[in-house]
């Protein structure tokens, strides 16, 4: 089974803080990790090579430091990275992305499955991946929190709702993104690091691609951002105080209004 | 170069520096080797990191010198007249053949946007035996509906319900269409601003319009809520946008509204999913249906095992309330992950979350700390959870939820 991964690098978030004189945040030093949801996608791929054989390939649009997240994958049984990195794709957003991604995936050529995390943890659209499967007319399973049968040619997965689940089945080529109860992503072993360090990134631009300028970058978006703010820091409120009948007599007072 | 500094124009202020959400510029000393000694402070120039730079603009917006230069390409508009396209549309998610409670909230905020263009709201409904159902969605705010009912599209799947709703904006051309941020409306609404290739905001929590351009304003939070960015789609129809539940209220439902149906059918070839459906399985634990609850009462790592949900349910039971948990709580086998609240579950914005044993690690709170009332229950003090409670109450959880339990239990007489 030849399995695609998109992954995307983002901030780590228990790192981003709010600077309290000016209210925006700080960046400065702060970590990027794969997108938590990921690192399940990546672990779904290597199980399901592990079980039908085959090859992971990893894929991310981003800026040269998007290596990093492309070794960290290979790390964890991915066989193979590729970096889509080219300034004419600065300011994509998900429609541009996924017309990009979209477009290497064509470039990578035969594949019978494409894994994606249910969304990122920075943008959290859930759109990109939808978006490639769109662009490449193939179906689609989001939010897969269970793969309940798999063959090489079709697969019957769960797919989580608000309140229960669906069980669908969909034939391969097909899109998934997939959620935490998923898997329990691995540790990279000593030899997967090792692997990881001296593997070769294939860093394509928008030379090798070769796609419609139209369609790509700040011009190929429909969506312009105008304008970026940090809303308002939430204060902490009131600690209640007395004997406990008391608090509780405090707090369903307070909150009557809201509780119809 | 799509973005760059003025030199002569940067007085190396570094409101930039702070504006930027994403640490891409940094201040540098141009003239450090000449060994001028003029004014130290016009020797500082901003320099943008074009690897980190994604081109949003919030350095331009700061910068009180217009010494920030975005070039934006010249972006052509494929819909050739805008103009064509008219009316705001809603996607009435359904389930089950039941309308969700975000189709009625998106009515109610179509019909406030509406009023500012001039135009009609329409919904668009798509099912099997939909009938009994719409006088309450025209009651609600919806001037026409779209209505397209048959057998294999009872239920919601990707392909035909994608092939649909292309077919009705390629026939009718709205301006505006808005969708619920659920499983369902993202999956859908993805597939469909791809096909029609249209801007797509996702999860947003303010639409307004603009007075002059008369365009669709749509806010949204990203990084958890820690910045919001406002987004337009000036060249591209219809601008269509996700909406998170709870966000905006339904109308009062006025019995005296009078709307048209529109039937439409397309030919059964586009009804055709190459994903089947096989099963729907609801979960049986009650309350799980964190987005559409206006309260939620949410255990963490402090509940110390699975059997202690139980004083949760009473309150829940007695509030009307959704049962939430923190990552630790599901990652300790205690309650599913569709209940966990937070970056790898889910964002909550209820009227009233109530925190119970959670201490309050940023992940969590980047998922409910939209919510309009929190209240903090934990022993320890110190737990960060208390800097964003309305109420913080320090104490033994076990013997202060039973005690809310059975005030709420006296006051609302339940």
């Amino acid at each position: 089974m030849n399995i695609i991964v998109c992954v995307k690098q983002v901030p780590e978030t228990t790192e981003v803080r709010i600077n309290p004189e000016t209210n925006t945040l700080i960046r400065e030093g702060v970590k990027s990790i794969i997108n938590p949801f990921d690192m399940y996608a990546i672990e779904e791929g290597v199980q399901l090579k592990e079980r039908f054989g085959g090859k992971v390939t990893v894929l991310t649009m981003g800026p040269p430091q998007a290596e990093g997240a492309l070794r960290e994958a290979i790390s964890m049984g991915a066989d193979e990275g590729i970096l889509v990195c080219d300034r004419a794709f600065a300011g994509s957003d998900t429609w541009a992305t996924s017309y990009t991604l979209a477009g290497a995936i064509k470039k990578i050529g035969a594949f019978d499955l494409i894994i994606c995390g249910k969304q990122a943890s920075d943008g959290d659209t859930a759109q990109v991946g939808p978006g490639i499967s769109t662009h490449l007319n193939i179906p689609q399973v989001t939010y897969v929190k269970k793969v309940e049968d798999a063959k090489e040619d079709v697969m019957r997965l769960e797919r989580m709702l608000e309140e229960g689940y669906e069980v669908v089945e969909t034939p391969l080529p097909a899109l998934l993104t997939v959620v935490k109860e998923i898997n329990e992503p691995r540790i990279p072993s000593l030899r997967g690091m090792m692997r990881a360090k001296s593997a070769k990134i294939i860093i394509w631009s928008q030379k090798d691609l070769n796609l419609d300028p139209q369609q790509i970058g700040l011009c190929g978006s429909p969506t312009q951002v105008v304008k970026i703010f940090t809303p308002p820091q939430r204060q902490g409120g009131q600690i209640l105080k007395g004997e406990i009948p008391d608090i509780a007599r405090q707090l369903v007072e307070l909150s009557r209004s809201e509780v119809s | 170069m799509p973005i760059g500094i003025i030199i002569e124009k940067c007085t190396g202020c570094a409101l930039c520096v702070k504006a930027c959400p994403f640490d891409a510029i940094r201040i540098i000393d141009k003239l450090e080797s000449s060994g001028s000694a003029s004014d130290s402070r016009s020797h500082k120039k901003a320099i943008i990191d074009l690897n980190k730079c994604t081109l949003c603009g919030a350095c331009k917006d700061a910068c009180k010198f217009k010494a920030v230069l975005i070039e934006k390409a010249e972006t052509r508009a494929p819909n050739s007249s805008l103009k064509d396209y008219k009316g705001i549309w809603v996607f009435i998610e359904q389930k089950n053949s039941k309308v969700q409670s975000v189709s009625y909230e998106l009515l109610g905020k179509a019909q406030e946007l509406a009023k500012k263009l001039g135009c009609d709201v329409s919904g668009v409904f798509i099912g099997n035996k939909l009938e009994n159902q719409l006088d309450e969605l025209i009651f609600c705010g919806a001037n026409n509906i779209y209505l397209v009912e048959a057998p294999e599209l009872t239920n919601f799947q990707d392909e035909p319900y994608t092939n649909i709703l292309v077919g009705l904006i390629k026939k009718y051309k709205p301006e505006i269409i808005l969708c619920g941020a659920t499983n369902i409306g993202r999956s859908l609404i993805s597939r469909v601003a791809v096909n029609i290739k249209a801007g797509l905001t996702a999860d947003c929590t303010g639409l307004d319009i603009d007075p002059e351009k008369k365009i669709l304003l749509q806010t949204r939070p990203a990084f958890g809520g820690n910045i919001m960015a406002t987004i337009i789609s000036p060249n591209y129809r219809p601008q269509m946008a996700t909406v998170r539940q709870k966000v905006f209220t339904s109308m009062e439902p006025d019995k005296k509204r009078r709307g048209k149906i529109i039937k439409e059918s397309f030919d059964s070839s586009l009804y055709f999913s190459r994903t089947k459906l096989l099963d729907i399985v609801e979960e049986v634990e009650s309350l799980v249906n964190l987005a559409e609850a206006n309260i939620i009462v949410s255990g963490g790592r402090g509940m110390a095992g699975p059997e202690n949900f139980k004083i949760l349910e009473e309150l829940a039971h007695v509030l009307g309330a959704a049962i939430g948990s923190s990552r630790a709580a599901v990652d300790s086998g205690w309650i599913s992950y569709s209940h966990q609240v937070g970056q790898t579950g889910r964002t909550v914005a209820p009227k009233i979350y109530i925190a119970c044993g959670i201490s309050g690690q940023i992940q969590h709170l980047v998922g409910m700390q939209s919510s309009k009332i929190i209240v903090a229950i934990n022993k320890d003090p110190e737990a960060p959870i208390f800097r964003v409670a309305t109420y913080g109450i320090v104490g033994d959880l076990f013997e202060i939820v039973p005690a809310l339990t059975k005030k709420f239990k006296e006051v609302l007489k339940r």
